[in-house]
């Protein structure tokens, strides 16, 4: 990369943050809609720990990596709607005809996004420690979740930006993301520890990337961290992450055999 | 005009769009250094994909284009350097300050420190912006920010300017103020522009060359004096009373056909038109014509040329039929209304 792409990526990513930092409302919903679920998922499963072979001590414990990663993926997956208004405003094309690289372009996006994940992960897992969480695997642990949510992120984001500027439809965009977002949350141990899940849950599971993201985020935040855990489960969203990117950038190819 | 090599080359310009939609076919302009090219046809002809063409964004399927002297399609980033790009739909950024999308705008370009807040802030002063300068562009009224979008193109320094419908939905007043900028422009040393407008009297007024373009192609090109003066004459304009059959719209082109002193006779709908050396002398001898092959007169209307003659007489058809898209009727009604009334 360029130091002048790396310019560019900087100017570009200023702008977004200040576009969201410049919008109070949506600021406030991203930061709102985790602490909701913190405390309705919070209330609603606080005896499942009772469940034998649960094995968390108190539910929130075990609930804020559920939050941070669930977050992580319904705050990207809109990212399309923004993609999308920027090209009915005209904004993208303008950028288009400038010297600007696409990566630039893709790569504030992914800095964008990095932040606001970023920013709401450490928002809950705030909040988690005020309601009282235990989090035995130290700051260590914590950033290691909040890498993850990070990386899980940028691949919703990418993949999110992907089909908005393929498909140019709002109620695509919306579809895709009702569908995805519960069985994707639901088909990990956000909620319900592995053990207590039916074993063709499990299995699926395993190759959910929103299940990676919280086996390697858990496993960094426990007393006895698994390291190969941490590290096979980070790589592979790592690799997923890149890959998302990848192809989102080359979408503005296709994007342009089209304007 | 220059002995410089041409600012805009295309030549055999085809695109055709997913879906089938066939945007341009065989699509060639050249426009010369240093002028104002405009770009006329109603929407859909294609002129918003040439400029897209032109403007890097988009790739022909056939067809070459050459811009400040670097190929579009080969060399695109060498392009992108020498053009500003006034698109239809503005692109500023509404939740940053006019200003802050001045500084971005320039930073894309390489500009940087001191000179770069200096463009800015002169930019700013001269498309009458200073005072909302640091206002989100959100705040802004329709010709702001259309001021704010022309300033976005300026802003470094380009060789060649493209204006994509630089005036659609601006009020009358804005329209005006947007042409008085456009002229000043022009006569900036060395900026080409190359305009696009659906409004007639638009081109008239700020393009030295223009080319008229429909379905996807050039149909006529030259000076909107020489484009009118090919037409040798006036048009008169006949509203019938009831739309003829049409065997029976023949007949009364063939029948005012062979009158010496008129000739071009279309019919379209209940409106018939024709081209005649002296207009109100010809008026009577049509109005005979018309009288012996029964047709009823609503009303008649003789006119200088005007671009829309152009159109007509080019592309087969009239102007605001052609133009299908919103907002263009009210416009191209500019021109015969100037002229409605009768004799010159």
């Amino acid at each position: 990369m360029s130091t002048e792409t790396l310019h560019q990526t900087w100017y570009m990513t200023q702008r977004q943050l200040m576009a969201i930092l410049r919008q109070p409302v949506f600021l406030v919903v991203t930061l709102v809609q985790p602490v909701i679920w913190l405390f309705l998922f919070g209330s609603l499963f606080r005896k499942v720990v009772e469940l034998p072979g649960f094995g968390a001590g108190s539910y929130l414990d075990y609930l804020v990596p559920g939050v941070v990663v669930m977050s992580a993926v319904s705050s990207n997956m809109w990212a399309g709607m923004g993609t999308l208004e920027e090209i009915e405003r005209g904004t993208l094309n303008r950028f288009l005809t400038t010297p600007v690289s696409r990566t630039a372009l893709m790569n504030a996006n992914v800095m964008q996004q990095g932040c606001s994940t970023a920013a709401q992960s450490v928002l809950i897992v705030l909040l988690g420690k005020l309601g009282g969480a235990d989090y035995p695997g130290g700051i260590g642990g914590l950033l290691v979740l909040l890498l993850a949510s990070v990386l899980l992120g940028t691949v919703f984001g990418a993949a999110s930006n992907a089909v908005g500027m393929l498909v140019r439809q709002r109620e695509s965009i919306i579809g895709i993301n009702s569908f995805l977002l519960l069985p994707l949350t639901f088909l990990s141990s956000a909620f319900m520890a592995p053990g207590l899940m039916p074993s063709w849950m499990r299995h699926v599971a395993d190759g959910n990337p929103v299940n990676w993201a919280l086996v390697a985020g858990r496993s960094a935040m426990s007393a006895d961290p698994d390291w190969g855990d941490v590290l096979s489960r980070g790589g592979a969203l790592l690799a997923l992450a890149v890959a998302a990117v990848w192809l989102s950038t080359r979408t503005f190819r296709s994007y342009q055999q089209s304007v | 005009m220059t002995t410089a090599a041409p600012a805009v080359e295309a030549d055999g310009l085809t695109k055709t769009y997913p879906g089938g939609v066939r945007a341009l076919d065989g699509m060639g302009i050249t426009v010369a250094a240093g002028t104002v090219f405009g770009l006329l046809g109603p929407n859909g002809a294609g002129k918003s994909t040439t400029v897209k063409i032109l403007t890097t964004l988009a790739r022909p399927d056939a067809g070459t284009a050459l811009v400040a002297g670097h190929d579009a399609l080969r060399h695109p980033d060498r392009v992108r350097r020498a053009i500003g790009v006034v698109a239809q739909k503005s692109g500023a950024d509404p939740v940053a300050t006019g200003r802050e999308n001045l500084l971005l705008q320039g930073r894309l370009y390489g500009q940087r420190g001191a000179a770069l807040g200096r463009r800015a802030d002169e930019l700013l002063e001269r498309f009458d912006l200073a005072e909302a300068g640091g206002r989100l562009v959100r705040t802004y009224s329709g010709g702001m920010q259309r001021r704010l979008d022309v300033a976005l193109g300026l802003m470094h320094r380009p060789q060649v300017l493209f204006l994509d419908e630089p005036t659609t939905g601006l009020d009358p007043e804005a329209r005006t103020a947007m042409w008085e900028e456009i002229s000043r422009l022009a006569g900036e040393e060395g900026l080409t522009i190359l305009l696009t407008t659906h409004y007639l009297e638009e081109a008239d007024r700020l393009a030295e060359r223009i080319a008229i373009v429909d379905r996807g192609r050039v149909v006529a090109e030259g000076t909107p004096d020489e484009l009118k003066g090919e037409l040798r004459g006036d048009a008169v304009h006949v509203e019938l009373r009831d739309t003829p059959d049409e065997v029976d719209a023949r007949l009364l082109a063939t029948a005012l056909g062979e009158f010496a002193a008129v000739r071009e006779v279309t019919v379209e709908g209940r409106r018939l038109s024709a081209r005649a050396d002296d207009g109100p002398a010809a008026v009577p001898h049509v109005l005979a014509v018309l009288e012996q092959q029964g047709a009823a007169v609503a009303s008649v209307t003789v006119a200088r040329p005007s671009l829309d003659d152009v159109y007509l007489r080019y592309a087969g058809r009239r102007f605001a039929d052609a133009d299908t898209g919103t907002g263009g009727t009210g416009a191209t009604a500019v021109q015969p209304a100037a002229s409605a009334g009768g004799a010159r």
